[in-house]
């Protein structure tokens, strides 16, 4: 399919609603690095939320409103669509397909549109010019996997492999890299005791690497362990992947 | 009256014994599964048979069992059906007074605990005791199992040393684990010389022969179920299997998805009661199919799945909200994710419902489960049920979504939305009051990538233009 399309290739960039309002400088270096591969990005100005939230807290008519209006939205051109979280990216790819019934109009659309979708980080990493990439001095950093990238999206090894082909770089993994940073969605606000706990044993952990920052994917995981981080009474040391990217390959853009 | 899950969770995070105990024993036990499934390719094609046979089994779940009624009966076991709790623990209760019990054994079972068949029988003058170890530190304390595999895991050594010396008057040195196992099988094996039934649950049972399995480590089950001379044995219509051929499959999963042993200590297979000219058994054998919801949850295209549990636990040792708050949290016969899922299914959504929020949704459970069931999928699919079936439109939840629903589904209200956050710069709705337990309060940007990236392609014009 994408071999017959023109000489810059099109892509879709979904940016999600947590970006768009909170950390916009995320989506602003998800479009360099796609620019960077050599994409056209195309940012449907239309786009609001994916609609997970209400989807994974119990509502699902909300969510399927939503995701009616996200397949039509992404469906005008059969090009693909990136998602700068795995999170977002699975509710796409995954849920959208089974909230519709079978061999109905919606179920074809939502099925052509979970094919095209892809996670950032993974649709970039075997097209990005690593020749090209700037030299640093050493530096040590954490990775964290989001529970989407390891189990839902399966990106997980791809984001790591990115990070492998930087230069001078240290990648460390915090104790139980495996268990979830307790930040869920509506979970952080309706069961907050358990989520608090959970994120405390997360931050805990990370912090014990030492890496200069932490970085993942998932801005939803960032914000979480972020904004716990503040609360403790030190500097927030998350980055989305993209961002650190961005600085590695000397990509400058306006904030 | 229960207190409500969010208070038992906050009792039970304020324990920082109880988390201790839990966080070692759920890292141990998850260490030890990791290395009886070193070899993924293994792992995964062994969980690919484990999972067909039990969805194949769910799906044939009327025919597999007639067979199993059938050939029980050619055996020389007596087969009864309880359409719930009450009526095992009456049936449970028949049997007992037409042989004049007084004093039962019992090896491991959930099923027992889900009808909680021991109130009901010392309610008639009928002792019940527990012949698990496990079970029997956790019954000496009065409590309920916190596991379903290690009932007594929230407690540790020190802990249980204490307790034995308080009921039992045993003075055993500190932390001497054979030492207290040595007080409990003097006790229980005098019990399982006087007990006049032995009652027991069933992991496997096999329709072609009519065999039921009892898989175990300390050789209780096997005392329990041979030692009296009646044996009952209580279990879920959905632990039926074909064949025996399906056996080792499932037992391997099991035993190493439970405890990361590669095989059980003690695996029965209990074909009938004692024959002529046989020198030992029970001279009678009772089977009671219970279903309590499960034909139910069987005919539920989107929740059977939940039937295909083999009862492992891997999925609450696993769980990061199990591992911290244990399983007495959860209030219920089974903890953690599959405890989630079952018991709103057979207690009811109105009852059980609020168990479904303690979840993040990270999927841990469904990834170790040995028979892919996708844990987090039916925990999605319940939430929603329990909003389709109560649907609550003047609760606040409700409301928020209505409004999250218009916002979003409107962009040109959704962009005036994000700019007037960015213009407030905060987030404070009242609603992150959770939030900001440990937290602070993220602040919008001052510009919305929507904003952003119009004023990128409007520069990005003009260049062209110049």
């Amino acid at each position: 399919m994408l071999n017959s399309l023109p000489e810059s290739p099109q892509v879709y960039l979904f940016g999600t609603c947590l970006i768009d309002t909170f950390y916009p400088k995320a989506g602003l270096d998800a479009i360099a690095l796609l620019e960077l591969a050599g994409y056209e990005v195309v940012f449907p100005q239309a786009q609001t939320c994916c609609g997970q939230p209400p989807y994974n807290s119990g509502f699902k008519a909300p969510a399927l409103k939503i995701a009616r209006q996200t397949i039509k939205l992404l469906s005008s051109k059969d090009i693909p669509v990136i998602v700068p979280s795995a999170s977002c990216a699975s509710m796409i790819k995954n849920h959208y397909p089974a909230l519709f019934q079978k061999d109905t109009s919606d179920a074809q659309l939502a099925h052509n549109l979970s094919l095209r979708t892809f996670e950032l980080i993974d649709f970039l990493a075997d097209k990005l010019p690593y020749g090209q990439q700037l030299s640093f001095p050493h530096c040590k950093v954490t990775l964290h996997q989001s529970c989407s990238a390891l189990r839902e999206m399966g990106v997980a090894s791809a984001w790591r492999a990115i990070l492998e082909k930087l230069n001078n770089l240290e990648i460390c993994f915090p104790e139980n890299k495996q268990e979830c940073c307790g930040f869920g969605g509506t979970f952080a606000v309706k069961s907050d005791a358990i989520s608090a706990v959970m994120t405390e044993d997360k931050c805990q952990n990370l912090m014990a690497t030492g890496g200069a920052s932490i970085l993942s994917g998932d801005m939803g995981c960032l914000m979480n362990i972020g904004e716990h981080i503040k609360f403790e009474g030190q500097a927030d040391p998350c980055l989305h992947l993209a961002s650190f990217l961005v600085k590695r390959f000397g990509l400058n853009h306006e904030d | 009256m229960k207190t409500k899950f969010s208070k038992r969770i906050e009792l039970a995070l304020a324990d920082s014994q109880l988390r201790m105990n839990f966080r070692g024993a759920m890292d141990f036990l998850r260490n030890k599964r990791q290395l009886a499934f070193n070899d993924v390719e293994e792992w995964q094609a062994l969980r690919k048979k484990g999972a067909a046979i039990r969805q194949d089994a769910i799906q044939r779940l009327p025919e597999l069992l007639t067979q199993l009624e059938h050939q029980c009966q050619q055996n020389g076991i007596h087969v009864h059906w309880a359409e719930n709790g009450d009526e095992a623990n009456k049936i449970i209760l028949d049997i007992a007074q037409q042989h004049k019990a007084k004093q039962v054994i019992k090896g491991k079972s959930m099923a027992t605990e889900e009808i909680e068949l021991n109130d009901y029988l010392a309610k008639h003058d009928i002792e019940c005791i527990e012949s698990d170890m496990g079970e029997y530190i956790v019954q000496l304390d009065n409590e309920k199992p916190s596991h379903i595999i290690m009932p007594a895991i929230h407690k540790n050594t020190a802990q249980i040393t204490d307790l034995f010396e308080k009921k039992l008057g045993t003075s055993t040195p500190s932390g001497d684990v054979d030492a207290l196992i040595g007080v409990g099988r003097r006790i229980l094996r005098e019990k399982f010389e006087h007990a006049d039934i032995g009652i027991s649950g069933v992991n496997f049972a096999i329709a072609d022969t009519g065999t039921l399995c009892l898989v175990e480590n300390e050789g209780n089950g096997r005392l329990s179920t041979t030692a009296p001379p009646v044996h009952i044995a209580l279990m879920g219509i959905e632990k039926v299997i074909p064949d025996i051929q399906a056996l080792p499959t499932l037992q391997r999963l099991l035993t190493r998805s439970a405890t990361g042993q590669h095989i059980t200590s003690y695996l029965n297979l209990i074909s009938s009661p004692r024959k002529q000219g046989e020198l030992d058994g029970p001279r009678e054998v009772h089977l009671v199919l219970l279903d309590n919801g499960r034909a139910n949850i069987s005919q539920d295209e989107k929740l059977q799945s939940t039937l295909a549990c083999i009862r492992c636990g891997a999925c609450m040792n696993h769980c990061p909200v199990y591992t911290r708050i244990g399983g007495h949290a959860y209030g219920s016969t089974y903890p953690g994710p599959i405890g989630q899922v079952v018991m709103p299914q057979i207690k009811g959504l109105k009852q059980e419902g609020e168990l479904l929020d303690a979840c993040s949704l990270n999927g841990a459970c469904g990834e170790a489960c040995p028979v892919e069931i996708d844990l987090p999928e039916l925990i999605r699919t319940l939430r929603h049920r329990k909003q389709e079936n109560s649907p609550a439109f003047w609760s606040k939840e409700a409301f928020i979504w209505f409004v999250w629903t218009k916002i979003h589904q409107h962009p040109w209200l959704y962009r005036q939305t994000t700019l007037l956050m960015a213009v407030f710069r905060t987030l404070d709705l009242n609603y992150p009051r959770g939030w900001a337990r440990t937290r602070t309060i993220p602040k919008a940007a001052k510009m919305s990538l929507h904003r952003q990236v119009r004023e990128r392609s409007k520069t990005k014009k003009k260049k062209e233009n110049e």
